[in-house]
């Protein structure tokens, strides 16, 4: 009986590794390797097809990133990004969802259509909101603020705007993102249990308090993940800047991810944009842990 | 219930009524703002070029007055359409199928088997979550280049199967089962190989599904790797074929609405068949995140 149980052991490990092999092979060579690969390039100065033979550069690339203007750009317009896109588009999927948590007909109709530009390829939103965005008076975008203004806007060209270019861009990825972050919150809404809010209106609590009392405190570790995944993407921001401006007018637009295609891929540097594929994992690095840390936090009280 | 009391449950009734009417005004006009790109691009698919940016500053861009079809057949005449749809369903559902298999697989092992290294090889896995395509595209960039496979099939398939998020999303699941269901089999002495496939995939159905939705979603939207690993048309998937349609001269803008169209209108086919599944997948990824 107990060498049956001894075998029973040893057949669980020797099958287990065969269940989890191609899966851990994968993320082996497909993701901890190139990991590793960016970090050991970061120290050197690949250039594809450059004459000379690579050597250790030690912290130069990074040294070279700190003086880099279009690099400090791209950070920039990336933290940028993040300071305005999260406020805005949590606020909105918020909103959204509170509008959307009723047991009122159609309410799935709804939700169904404000989610549907999460389907869209960014690829696709960026070229439709192109021609939105088009100069002169015939453009889409130009003709409804100059309705809204009444009159008062003058056309722009968006997208080769210095000041406009960004915020342009900002628009469509709310446009394209607030749908899925609103599922997100409408689920965490929905779990929130109703004996709580009955017990509330028993109380005499009015729906203002209920909202700051019950609903925010409920929702607290979702609204927590919805502003990491939304931050996270800030600084991912890559498809809809090279179709659209190519990070210009002069990095107006440029971003971390844009800045690290350019080096590696436009220019064969493949060093340098190890260097900042590093840095973008780092940053992402810190979101996640402060995530975690808020999350850990409120476990603790409870 | 005497007059007062009446009155005043009417006039909550009213109350009730109105805030109903100002809901569904608001999320109608919200939704028409939401939905008017996308009109934009189906209705300018149908118009004549030249018309798409012309009457785009006015009501007429929602509203078509000669539906023609020219647009999409200009499409198949200028490039290879069927090629890059192709493409975009092989790559993405060879993704999603071999994903399902390898992940699942490893996801019932860290579940449900006891064997050495699985807390460490399990913490690996949930750190990796963590990192995006972006962090890595530039070196798997340079494996691929150095191992003369760009522009290939594989190259655009292969590093994309094993997913830590879809591994951990099974695992989840398949812990959170009745420990019951297995141990008939296993006194029967069935291997856990085959206690997987019989007993606990039939009744996996969700995890299977969520997986499948969100790893077709993500895959099929990203532009980003097929940038930088493919060369000319013939291993191109949609997201790359649209943003160079772009810029292929001369721009007819509804020629190009009618790409986008063509383009989007199998995975929003999904979507509209299989709404409770996207919506009940997006949103796990907020329960378990």
């Amino acid at each position: 009986m107990i060498e049956q149980k001894t075998r029973k052991l040893n057949d669980d490990t020797r099958v287990a590794i065969s269940m989890v092999a191609p899966a851990l092979t994968g993320l082996f060579l497909f993701v901890v390797l190139p990991f590793t690969l960016a970090l050991v390039l970061s120290f050197t100065n690949l250039r594809l097809g450059s004459p000379l033979p690579t050597q250790f550069w030690g912290l130069e690339q990074y040294r070279r990133l700190w003086f880099d203007p279009s690099f400090r750009h791209a950070l920039l317009n990336n933290a940028l990004f993040a300071l305005v896109i999260v406020p805005i588009q949590t606020t909105l999927a918020l909103g959204l969802a509170l509008l959307l948590n009723r047991p009122l007909k159609g309410m799935a109709l709804f939700r169904t259509l404000f989610f549907m530009p999460v389907v869209f390829p960014m690829a696709l939103v960026s070229v439709i909101w192109t021609i939105i965005y088009a100069p002169g008076s015939d453009g889409m975008m130009n003709a409804f603020l100059r309705f809204m203004t009444l009159g008062f806007w003058q056309p722009q060209d968006f997208l080769h705007d210095p000041v406009l270019a960004l915020p342009a861009v900002m628009l469509l990825s709310i446009w394209q993102g607030v749908g899925f972050q609103m599922v997100i919150i409408l689920a965490g809404l929905q779990s929130i249990p109703t004996s709580l809010y009955e017990a509330a209106a028993i109380d005499g609590s009015d729906r203002w308090n209920q909202f700051r009392y019950i609903t925010l405190p409920q929702l607290r570790n979702t609204l927590i993940f919805v502003v990491l995944v939304t931050t996270i993407l800030s600084f991912r921001l890559f498809d809809s800047v090279r179709i659209m401006t190519r990070g210009g007018p002069n990095d107006a637009t440029t971003t971390v991810m844009n800045e690290a295609i350019k080096a590696a891929f436009d220019q064969q540097k493949m060093a340098k944009g190890s260097a900042i594929t590093v840095i973008f994992f780092l940053i992402v690095l810190v979101i996640t842990l402060l995530q975690r840390l808020l999350v850990q936090e409120e476990k603790a009280i409870e | 219930m005497n007059n007062l009391d009446s009155t005043q449950w009417t006039k909550q009734r009213n109350q009730q009524w109105l805030r109903q009417i100002a809901s569904y005004l608001l999320l109608t006009f919200l939704a028409f703002i939401f939905i008017a790109p996308i009109l934009f691009m189906i209705v300018g698919s149908l118009k004549p070029d030249e018309l798409v940016l012309s009457e785009a500053s006015t009501l007429k861009a929602f509203i078509p007055q000669q539906i023609s079809l020219q647009n999409y057949r200009d499409v198949f005449e200028r490039v290879k359409f069927e090629k890059f749809l192709f493409n975009s369903l092989f790559i993405n559902g060879t993704i999603v199928l071999l994903g399902l298999i390898v992940n699942s697989l490893a996801g019932y092992a860290f579940a449900r088997l006891r064997w050495r290294g699985r807390s460490l090889l399990l913490i690996i896995v949930v750190a990796l979550m963590i990192l995006p395509l972006e962090a890595i595209a530039v070196p798997l960039f340079f494996q691929f280049t150095f191992l003369g496979l760009r522009n290939t099939y594989i190259a655009q398939i292969v590093p994309f199967i094993a997913n830590a998020f879809s591994i951990y999303l099974f695992y989840t699941f398949f812990a959170d089962l009745p420990q019951e269901l297995e141990e008939a089999a296993r006194v029967d002495g069935a291997s856990p190989l085959r206690t997987f496939v019989e007993i606990i995939v039939p009744v996996s159905k969700p995890v299977f599904a969520t997986v499948a939705i969100l790893t077709f979603l993500s895959e099929w939207r990203s532009l980003l790797w097929a940038l930088m690993i493919t060369i000319d048309e013939r291993v191109r998937p949609l997201p790359l074929a649209i943003a160079t349609f772009q810029t292929l001269p001369p721009t007819q803008w509804g020629d190009i609405m009618s790409f986008g169209v063509m383009m989007v209108a199998p995975i929003l086919i999904v979507f509209l068949l299989f709404q409770k599944w996207f919506v009940k997948g997006v949103a796990s990824t907020g329960t378990k995140g």
